[in-house]
Order: C-alpha cells, then structure tokens, then sequence
C-alpha cells in the first residue's frame, strides 16, 4: 500500500499540550515538513519562546534552545554567529516577540541575521490566560481589558510584518493565515520559503501567522476560525511584505 | 610566555580571551570597560572570530546564552548598571547549565552612580542577582597580569563546571597600565562538549538547553544538581593571597584595587611599627572562608576595607565565625580610598585594642 | 626602592604619553611599573595627568597622595600639585608656561623652559619629551639610553622620521636639568 499522509521526520511523536482547536499544531507542521522537504534537520536548531509554544522543543525532533521572554532572536543570534553553516529559526508569539522582545526582532531583523522567524499572532496571550496582548484589536475583550481594547489607553495592535518590513536588511516579511486549507497551503509554501531564504545564505525571514486561540477567544475551533477570517485578516492583511530581489 | 608587554587592564582582558579561545563577544558599550569592546572590535575580525555589538545588555547576555548553548566559548563586559540588566540572562544561563564569561568593570551605584571605581557590586555577583538558586563564580583580579590569568582561567572553569563565570574588577583595574606576560596556548586542547546544540545528526538524540521544569519534582532535582556543583566547586575552587599576615595583629581584607592600597597602607603601618597584614579574596564566590578561619585562630582583629558601604563584612564574619572583631573601612561614590585613610583606620583600631 | 610621579598639564600636552614612555623604559629595564590616567572635568583643553609608579618591588597601590616627583607642566598643574610632593622629592616645573615661583622649600625644584625648547626645536609638540629628559636626569629612575631605546620601540612605523627630534628634546631636557 503507498504512504501518501505521514508525521514529518522533523516532529516528534509525542502529544502535545495544545488546546483542541489551537492552530499551533498545524504551524508546528508546516515547519517541520518544511525542515524535512530541504532535508536540513540534522543541522537546524530551533528556538523556543516563553509563551505556548515553550515546550516546543519537546515537539520537535531538533536539537534546540529555550530562550527567555521575548529574547530569542538574540538567543538565535548567538546560535547563528557560533555556527554559521546552521539553520537557525524561531518560532515565537504575539506577546514573545511584539511586546516584551521588540527590541530584539527589530534588531535581529535590523541586522539580517541569517535565521527563520515563525511569528504566531493569535491576538492574545495564551499561556498566561487570556490577557491583552500588543496585537489584541480594538474592542477586544480579554481578562484584563473586560471592556475591550481601549485604543486610547492601550494603543493600536502593532502590525509587525509591515513594521519590519520598512527595514533595509530583512530578505523576506510575509503574513499568512492558518484559517482554510487554502490558507494553509499559502503558509506551507511562505514558511518553506523562509527557511529557504537561509539556506542560500540570503539573510533574515519572517512569516507571521495569524492563528486561533479558542479557548481564551471563548469561542468553539469552528468559530474561532471564522472571527479570524472576519476581524484578524482586515486588520492585519495577508501578503508578501518584502521579497527577495531575485524571484525563484 | 610572550614578551612582557605594558597593556591597560581592559585591553590585557580581551587579549587574554582571545588566547582562551573566545569565539564570540557580544557587548553594549559603557563607561569604563570601553576598551574592551574597542580592542575586541579591532582584533576579533583579524582572527576570523565574531564581535557584535549588541543591541541592548539583555540581547548580548541572550546572544551569549545562544552561543554558549551552540557550544563556542563566549564573552560578554559591562559595567555595573548594564550587569544589572544582564541579570535575567545569568539565572537562564546558571540554570541551563551553559560555560560562559562576563567581565563587570564596576563603577559608583546605586542607579546610574558614577564611572568612577566601585565595589558596590560584591552583593550582587556573589549573593545571585538574578531569579532562583544559583552562583556564579566570581574572580576578583589585582593587576594586570592578574587579569589575565584570572580571565583564561575563567574560560576553563566556566567550561569545567558548565557554569558562568565572572570576572570582577573596577574602573581603575580596567584603565591601568601594567606589564603582562601571556601563556603560551598553542597546544591547549578545548573540552569537547557533546550536550551542545549543534544539529541532531544520526543517532544521537535531541540536545535540548532549557530551564523550564514545570514538574515540581524534577525542579527540585534539577536544583540539587546545581547545589552539588556549586559544593563541588566551594570545596575545590577557594581562591585567596595574603601579605605579612603571620604575625600581623590586624588583618586588612580587601580585594581589587582595595587590595593594592591596602598593601601599601600596610607598608606604612610596618614602618610604624603596627603590625599589619592582608589577606585577599581571589575568588568572592566561592568565598575563601577555611583561608581566614585558619587566620582567625590567633588572636587579632579584621578590617575590612572596600569601596562600598560594607558588602563583604557578613562573609568574614561568618567565615572567622564572629570570634575576632570584624571592623570596617569603606570609601563610595567612585572615591578611591587612600593608603594614608586606610593607615589612619588601622591606627585608630589599634588605639583601641590597647584602650581596652 | 620606589618612584612615584605624578605628570599633570594641558590635555594636548602630551602628559599621559610621557608618562607611558616612562613606564615601558622601567619595565624595560627589569623594574615594576604601573601607569593610570584621570582626567580633569574637562576631557579636551582640561588638565589631564596620569600616575607612573617605578619599583624594584611589588607595586602596592598605583594610586599616591604624596609623590616623589611632580611634572607640572602648566600653572594649575603646579596650584593643584605642588603641596603634595614628598618632602626632599622633586618637582619639575615647565618654566615656559608657570610664571610664578614655587613655594616649597623642601623639594628639589627643576625649572625647564619645556615649550620654548620645544619651540625652539621647530615643534611644540615635544616639550612634554623635553620635560621627560629633565626627569630622568633629575630623578635617575631610567637611563638615558633605556629611555632612547623605549622611545624608538613605542614609535609608530609612520612616526619613526620623529625620532632624531625627540631624542634632541629628551638630551636638551636633560642638559637643562645638569644645569
């Protein structure tokens, strides 16, 4: 009988502590098959943020750091820098990398550090229950805005990819969306282009993933993957921010 | 041995590095350990090795972790107010068990302070600084040549233990120029380090570099790992000088700079015909305690002479087990204490003494 | 034995390199030296000065409060400067630029006309090497011939063409000093 639906080598086979509905599991995915299609997993490391995704260094079948908040493109840097022939990625969240490490994706992304970033937007921190996070959208309530997002107090959400996408340096910026089979096909194909970017040596990358989160959402998988087609891609549209000069 | 060679101590710092087989330096700049970061920048790219001025203190002691965790001997510098900043990056880096050197040049504190010399750091180096049950092993150079023994030395200790390592001086150490001899290095073989991430290839399982135990269990046995290092390398690595203390009747202990003029204000009390001597803390953790205690079995009494309010007096304390009186002598806000005070402090206890 | 100098002028004099001269001709010559700077609140046009330490023993502290020999090299050098010498020590005073006289009576006083020698020389730029020759001849601490050697050694490539210029500045400082 043939094969035709397997685990990607790169994942490990192990479950995972995601909430049913969460879209982490398909990025996980997607990045793993992704590793395994450029047959580099013997020399990639990855780089865990504080957030959900901690523990994905159990999930995959990489060698890999754990960075502290919002630090791990440094970590990557150094990673980067120490071996140079490596294929080094991050795989961070909305509040990981758009809140507490801004400093360190600008700069990262300032610099064209030759890494892969996998940024997760889902609107709001998951791991520590459902709080407002830097990408949570006007009027969007959370455990510490009941009332929504005050725009006037709390700010406008940060659109990362176009903000780093003004930046010299950065090879590729893109944004998809893990909502639709469809949708998920584009972000095989930018999460793969991504990591293809670094293995021909051309600098950084970053695909941010608008992705659900229906248990702080309050809402069932179906629906939460219905609010992000209809609140998350206006606000944060779906595209190629910055491509590389020469188009395979 | 190289030929002797008249260098400032931030510079002799980074050249000793670079002969410890230091791949990688990320840094911040500050005043006064700019030097470093200066001469690094000049003569890492010379050697094919990566300088990186970083970002911000919190991304170069991240990049550290990063590089440490892929297996290269790494450094970081600072000065006082940028080593606070690198506090949450030491605990990840002490808990995830990474080798790896930070230099603190200090300078006058608390906030912002001075860049003036200073040792108002001692509590924070030794004590933790950052989150959670962890040591760094701290070394306190005198001179030049000191600096750079003690730096290649922090190189293997750091990879010896899987441990951070730091090396602390002042302002002073770092802008004075002293003549210094550099070991030959040329056959020195580096440990291999099979844990580091490095790509999983064949067989081999996963190398993973974390902190995180969410398992209280295996938390608190993670922490009894440390705490045995940290015992292992309390009973092996004490490190301390000492100076006309054999029939001295007052034992001055002081490290760094401090050290230096209390050497010279002992001088002066000889001359007097008080006598005095030093003992000298190498390593500030771990503190050299047997060293002291043995020192404190005589009758005699301590003073403890440093350039703060008094940080290290609770370690001789404990060390001679409050036996012999404990005095002290201090200068802050980036003054440097005079050999000419510190005799007038001796003076003055050893009126004292005979007072009562 | 032990030497302590305290070299203080001009930023722009040169004091911190003289002292650092004299430091690689000590260590040179088989002695214990150390050099530290500070500087004056002002980094340029301020009074800069640097502490040289030469010992046949264990340097203890590389700073002093009372030197064997001050170099002033300018007026506020010597009001800053001037009580702290040890008494029977030396000062050394670049008479081109300090009017005044100086006070102490218990110090050997070297007055050299550093910058008009300099001057007279064809550059100013070398009073600090003039004043430096009137210190070892004073002092004793170096030879002059160490102080030659030490001096083509610390030269620059670029700078060696300096060379004839700098040794004429330290021999006419020095013979000011036999003077």
């Amino acid at each position: 009988m043939k094969l035709v639906f397997d685990r990607p080598r790169a994942l490990a086979d192990v479950q995972t502590h995601y909430c049913p509905g969460c879209t982490h599991g398909i990025i996980h995915r997607l990045v793993a098959e992704a590793i395994d299609e450029l047959d580099i997993a013997e020399r990639t490391v990855g780089v865990a943020p504080v957030g959900c995704a901690v523990l994905a260094y159990n999930y995959f079948n990489l060698d890999f750091q754990e960075a502290a908040h919002g630090r791990a493109p440094a970590v990557a840097t150094g990673i980067k820098r120490a071996l140079p022939e490596n294929v080094v990625f991050t795989y961070q969240g909305d509040g990981d990398l758009a809140s507490i490490g801004t400093a360190e994706i600008v700069h990262a992304a300032n610099r064209g550090e030759a890494i892969t970033v996998v940024y997760v937007n889902n609107a709001i921190y998951g791991m520590t229950g459902g709080q407002m996070a830097p990408t949570t959208l006007p009027d969007q309530k959370t455990s510490t805005s009941p009332y929504g997002r005050d725009v006037s107090s709390a700010g406008y959400p940060i659109r990362m990819a176009e903000m780093l996408s003004t930046l010299v340096a950065p090879q590729y910026i893109a944004r998809v969306a893990v909502n639709s089979p469809a949708n998920i096909q584009r972000a095989k194909r930018a999460i793969k282009k991504a990591f293809e970017i670094q293995v021909k040596n051309k600098g950084f990358a970053l695909v941010e993933v608008l992705s659900t989160c229906p248990t702080n959402w309050g809402l069932s998988p179906e629906k939460a993957l219905r609010w992000l087609e209809d609140n998350m891609i206006p606000y944060y549209p779906l595209g190629d921010f910055k491509v590389p000069k020469e188009v395979e | 041995m190289s030929e002797k060679l008249l260098m400032k101590g931030n510079e002799a710092l980074g050249e000793a590095a670079l002969q410890a087989g230091c791949q990688l330096y990320f840094a911040y700049p500050i005043t006064p350990q700019s030097e470093l970061p200066e001469y690094l920048s000049r003569r890492m790219p010379e050697l094919g090795r990566v300088f990186l001025q970083a970002e911000s203190e919190i991304a170069a002691i991240n990049m550290v972790y990063g590089a440490a965790g892929a297996g290269a001997r790494v450094m970081t510098s600072s000065s006082s107010p940028g080593i606070s900043l690198k506090q949450e990056g030491l605990s990840y880096i002490a808990a995830a068990q990474l080798p790896c050197v930070i230099v603190n040049m200090s300078r006058g504190g608390p906030g912002l302070g001075s860049i003036q010399p200073a040792q108002s750091d001692y509590l924070q180096a030794t004590k933790g600084g950052g989150h959670g049950d962890y040591h760094l092993i701290v070394l306190a150079p005198a001179s030049a040549q000191e600096i750079v023994d003690l730096t290649i030395l922090a190189f293997d200790l750091a990879d010896q233990y899987r441990t951070p390592v730091m090396i602390m001086g002042d302002g002073l150490l770092g802008q004075m120029m002293e003549p210094v001899l550099f070991p030959d290095r040329t056959n020195v073989e580096l440990p291999e380090k099979p844990w580091a991430t490095t790509g999983r290839k064949g067989d081999r399982p996963k190398n993973i570099i974390h902190s995180l135990e969410l398992q209280s269990e295996r938390l608190e046995a993670h922490n009894q790992k440390l705490q045995e290092k940290y015992a292992d390398i309390a009973a092996t690595q004490k490190r301390s000088d000492e100076y006309l203390t054999e029939d001295a009747d007052v034992v001055l202990v002081a490290f760094g700079t401090v050290a230096r003029i209390c050497r010279s204000a002992i001088d002066m009390a000889r001359e007097k015909g008080i006598k005095a001597g030093l003992f000298r803390p190498i390593s500030l953790w771990p503190f050299p305690d047997e060293a002291l205690a043995r020192l404190a079995e005589k009758e005699r009494v301590f003073l403890s002479v440093e350039m703060n309010c008094g940080q290290m007096v609770d370690d001789i304390k404990l060390a001679v087990d409050c036996r012999r009186p404990v005095h002290f002598f201090g200068r802050v806000g980036g003054i440097v204490p005079s050999p000419e005070e510190v005799l007038a402090e001796i003076e003055k206890i050893m009126a004292g003494r005979c007072d009562a | 034995m032990q030497h302590e100098f305290i070299f203080a002028g001009f930023g722009g004099q040169g004091v911190l390199l003289m002292g650092q001269l004299l430091a690689h001709t000590a260590m040179d010559e088989g002695k214990r030296v150390s050099w530290i700077p500070s500087y004056g609140p002002e980094m340029r046009g301020g009074t800069a000065n640097c502490t040289v330490i030469v010992s046949d023993r264990e340097i203890g502290s590389p700073v002093v409060s009372r030197p064997s020999c001050v170099v002033a090299m300018n007026l506020p050098s010597l009001d800053k400067f001037e009580e702290t010498v040890k008494p029977n020590g030396v000062l050394v005073i670049n008479s081109s630029l300090v009017t005044r006289e100086p006070k102490r009576q218990d110090v050997t006083v070297v007055k050299v006309p550093a910058t008009q020698v300099a001057n007279e020389l064809g550059n100013a730029r070398v009073a600090n090497m003039v004043a430096l020759g009137a210190v070892i001849e004073a002092t004793g601490v170096v030879t002059p011939d160490g102080l030659m050697k030490a001096l083509k050694k610390n030269l620059p490539p670029h700078r060696q063409n300096l060379l004839p210029l700098n040794r004429e500045a330290i021999e006419k400082g020095r013979k000011t000093a036999q003077e």
